[in-house]
């Protein structure tokens, strides 16, 4: 099981990775720009995933939407903004290449002189109803950003959510726009992958046509930050729930750190799935909870994991807790077993292989290599990544499980239905959220 | 190499696309009656498994809505020797998935596993569909997570919003009920209903197994034959294709305008349409090609209205739920909550020139069948995506060329069709509003509509 393609890099810094695969007659383009809301400050946040959509608001040489004429073609396009990287992406019949590529060349290389404050303060608004749908009107909506602003300190770049602070979007101007994208989006600060049905020299020859003058950009630096939780603390959150809701959330390591695989492989034995021991004792056995899940959440520059329960009517958050905290302690005292250790590799190679049904889209093969090729530059990362899941011992796990969740401070969030704070986890303070 | 001129004065011409093939399906009949279809997709060394069931939640009798819902929950829950976590364990051991999806006509049950684990994923399949368990205390323990579920959907606008609009729609009819039912309806469910329905419904005879990977035919019936063995129906071979009883549909809500209060919402939930047209109608693709236009798509008149130009929205869309009896057509959107009025009165306003008054033009209409076309082999990437679109053939007795003969039938349209089927097939006299979102803040801007006094229904009495 592999992954093949040629990496190419341009001599104005662009990355272009290449993989053929000719089953089905449609080509994925890829692009990501190494920027995210990590690259963003305090006070300016919801820059990053704003700017996104500006993206599709037209360039120079096609000052529309870009939206019509992809989809006149055919494609399905979209993009998406996280803390470390924002993509854009096209899956287009096989005949489209060469359009996908004159259009995404055309807003990497000419944006600016399209962007006008009408498209400006017209996808502001667009976003800010993202905003109410996704998070502010949704149950639970705004869990992530009361834990993220609880693990990390003010001025770390994982303090704010992707989607930003409403003052922050009202506040924004268009010149600060303007300077975002001269700083970030170059293609000394990308990377292309194209994949499907073509002819790799002749998709390189395209995107050296399209991408090849476009001027380099000042290099980003890498964003460094360190976080660390002095103690445990307790935050709540009233919302317009029916039921309490506990998150349970420590700092862990970053992507593909020592480790993470480790703290990955433990959150699906924790709690995802009806096998695993917290779903068993939660959910099946002593019915205390209606729901749990886990996950060992890594990104660029820091981890966090997570274990996060809802509540049966009639029982405690504080129950759930002490559940929790068992189940860990058992999991570093005793292991897991080989029965196990066994499902969590079988499964982890059955996730990889899933993930090379699609050329495109959200995590199909072309985001999987440009993945690798950002974030540990190298596209062919793919063996080396199932390997550490392959490589991690039961000895590997309970060590990484002990040092980064049982004996590590914790984060401790509770979201209560509106009045009942007496339902929150005990000497719990009311968490701020913008 | 060759050099490639950039010319930026213009968009590169894509010309035509290679033409879409899909692949042949070989069909066989066990003795049981169950049909056993298979079709080859070697791209991933996977195999994909779907059980369609004709039935779905408008079978469910009246009073127990949820019932076929809450049968396909019940079915990974053991077998045998298997206990509920041991059937669990065994799917893990093969890193396989599993998934039950319930629509109002059909129950889809299917089974992702590598080619590998082919074999030990159907046998799995078979023992949860024709030999579940279904003891007492497994469905006590699903039901109360089911009643949770629902006590927790209260608060999601989305969720209220369907279930409300479904049951103004249809009333009583079998399409009056999401497939969750409601927490009374299901509180009143008994490990016996589940069990008779699996004896009634759920059924060699009028299921379909499709399994899509590198497989031979012949070796997938005698894989099937091996794990199906012992599956029969009732005796009676009654076929129930549709949905009994109970009378076609009758608009249950006697006024346009309905509100569920959501105090404090900062945004409404909003549905607006009427009861439709059924799979069968032969105006499919045009209609298929109207909702291009009217908001089908990114670059649908609606969105681009509510979204690209007010900027009332994170996104608006239409859709068609053709079904075996006439389904919805419904606009779903989400808007910002001192907008709600403006964003009703525009979409009406949409819906209604579509049908004449600003008809489709061939711009539109050629944007609208590129769209649906030139992409069209994307459709067929995945094992999963194949098997999906076989159950379709299999579910409303489509010709096995129909997803070859899509592609030319809907460029065969004319923009004359459109607005003729349009007209057809919808009625803004009849369209019914409802809005979940804040009441107080709404309610003086709702009065202008023109659409009469709101309706205003509690949350209590959802």
């Amino acid at each position: 099981m592999n992954l093949p393609f040629s990496k190419h890099t341009l001599d104005n810094g662009l990355d272009v990775l290449l993989h053929e695969d000719r089953t089905c007659p449609i080509v994925a383009v890829n692009l990501w720009y190494h920027v995210g809301s990590k690259n963003e400050r305090p006070g300016k946040t919801g820059f990053a995933h704003l700017f996104e959509h500006l993206m599709f608001e037209g360039s120079e040489h096609h000052d529309r939407g870009y939206f019509h004429p992809l989809q006149a073609a055919g494609a399905s396009l979209n993009g998406s903004t996280n803390a470390d990287r924002t993509n854009y992406w096209e899956v287009v019949p096989a005949n489209a290449l060469e359009l996908a590529l004159w259009m995404e060349s055309d807003r990497m290389g000419y944006l600016l002189p399209a962007l006008t404050e009408a498209k400006f303060s017209n996808q502001r608004d667009v976003v800010l109803n993202e905003r109410r749908q996704n998070y502010e009107n949704r149950p639970y909506g705004l869990a992530s950003m009361a834990i993220l602003a609880g693990l990390f300190p003010p001025d770390h770049p994982y303090h704010w959510t992707t989607i930003g602070e409403i003052a922050d979007l009202h506040a924004v101007q268009l010149e600060e726009v303007q300077a975002f994208f001269r700083r970030y989006y170059h293609p000394a600060n990308a990377s292309l992958a194209i994949a499907g049905d073509i002819d790799p020299e002749a998709a390189l020859s395209l995107a050296r046509a399209y991408f090849g003058d476009i001027a380099p950009g000042p290099r980003a630096e890498p964003v460094a930050a360190a976080a660390t939780l002095g103690g445990d603390s307790r935050l709540l959150l009233e919302d317009r729930v029916e039921l309490p809701r506990l998150y349970m959330s420590w700092l862990s390591p970053a992507m593909f750190a020592p480790e993470d695989a480790d703290l990955d492989l433990a959150a699906d034995l924790l709690a995802n799935g009806k096998t695993s021991r917290l779903y068993r004792r939660l959910v099946f056995e002593e019915r205390i909870a209606t729901d749990v899940s886990s996950g060992q959440n890594s990104r660029e520059i820091a981890g966090f994991f997570q274990v996060t329960a809802t509540a049966a009517p009639g029982h405690t958050l504080g129950e759930i807790e002490a559940v929790v905290l068992d189940e860990i302690s058992r999991l570093v005292d005793l292991g897991p077993t080989d029965d196990e250790m066994e499902r969590g590799r079988v499964q982890a190679e059955a996730q990889f292989v899933y993930r090379l049904q699609t050329v495109g889209g959200f995590g199909g093969k072309s985001d999987q290599l440009n993945a690798y090729n950002v974030f540990v530059g190298d596209p062919g990362y793919f063996e080396r990544d199932l390997m550490r899941y392959e490589t991690v011992t039961p000895a590997s796990m309970r060590a990484a499980v002990d040092r980064y969740v049982r004996r590590a401070p914790r984060m401790t969030l509770s979201i209560v239905p509106r009045g009942r704070i007496n339902l929150a986890i005990a000497d719990s303070s009311a968490a701020v959220v913008s | 190499m060759t050099t490639i001129s950039v010319d930026r004065s213009r968009l590169p011409d894509p010309g035509a696309a290679r033409p879409f093939t899909f692949p042949s399906i070989d069909k066989s009949v066990l003795s049981n009656g169950l049909k056993v279809w298979s079709v080859r997709h070697a791209a991933v060394p996977i195999v994909s498994y779907m059980l369609l069931v004709r039935s779905g939640s408008s079978s469910d009798p009246e009073g127990k809505e949820g019932l076929a819902a809450i049968a396909a929950d019940m079915l990974d829950e053991g077998s045998g020797e298997r206990s509920a976590i041991g059937m669990h364990e065994a799917l893990a051991r093969i890193g396989a998935q599993f998934d039950t999806d319930i629509g109002a006509d059909a129950a889809l049950l299917s089974i992702t596993t590598l080619a590998k684990c082919a074999d030990r994923g159907l046998q799995l399949l078979a023992d949860m569909v024709a030999r579940p368990s279904l003891t007492e205390a497994d469905f006590t323990r699903v039901r109360q997570l089911r009643l949770h579920r629902l006590t927790q959907l209260r608060d999601v606008p989305g969720a209220v919003a369907d279930r409300t609009f479904m049951r103004l729609l249809y009333g009583s009819h079998p399409y009056g009920h999401t497939p969750m039912g409601s927490e009374e309806s299901v509180a009143t469910l008994s490990v016996d209903d589940v069990r008779l329905f699996h004896a009634d419904v759920i059924r060699p005879d009028t299921a379909t197994l499709i399994a899509v990977g590198d497989c031979d035919h012949a070796e997938i019936v005698r894989l099937a034959a091996d794990a199906f063995e012992g599956w029969h129906g009732p005796d009676d071979l009654q076929v129930v294709d549709a949905p009994a009883g109970r009378g076609l549909a009758t608009p249950a809500a006697t006024s346009r305008l309905v509100v569920v209060s959501r105090p404090g919402a900062p945004q409404s939930e909003l549905r607006i349409g009427h009861v439709a047209v059924a799979r069968s109608t032969p105006d499919y693709h045009a209609l298929v090609a109207a909702n291009m236009v009217l908001g089908g798509q990114f670059v649908s008149r609606i969105n681009l209205n509510l979204r690209e130009d007010k900027g009332l929205t994170y996104g608006a869309r239409t859709s068609f739920d053709f079904r075996k009896l006439p389904g919805p057509f419904a606009l779903q959107v989400s808007v910002q909550t001192v907008a709600t009025a403006r964003a009703i009165e525009e979409s009406i306003g949409e819906i209604a020139a579509i049908r004449g008054p600003r008809p489709v033009t061939d711009d539109e209409l050629s944007l609208g069948i590129a769209a649906l076309t030139r992409g069209y082999a994307r459709n067929f990437e995945t094992a999963e995506q194949v098997a999906r679109a076989a159950t379709q053939i299999a579910l409303y007795d489509l010709p096995d060329d129909y997803f070859v003969q899509f592609v030319p039938r809907v460029e065969r349209i004319t923009t004359a069709d459109v607005t003729r089927a349009a007209a057809a097939h919808l009625n803004p006299e009849r369209l019914l509003t409802l809005v979940v979102g804040d009441l107080d803040v709404i309610a003086k801007d709702l009065e202008q509509l023109g659409l009469g006094q709101p309706v205003v229904l509690s949350a209590e009495s959802l």
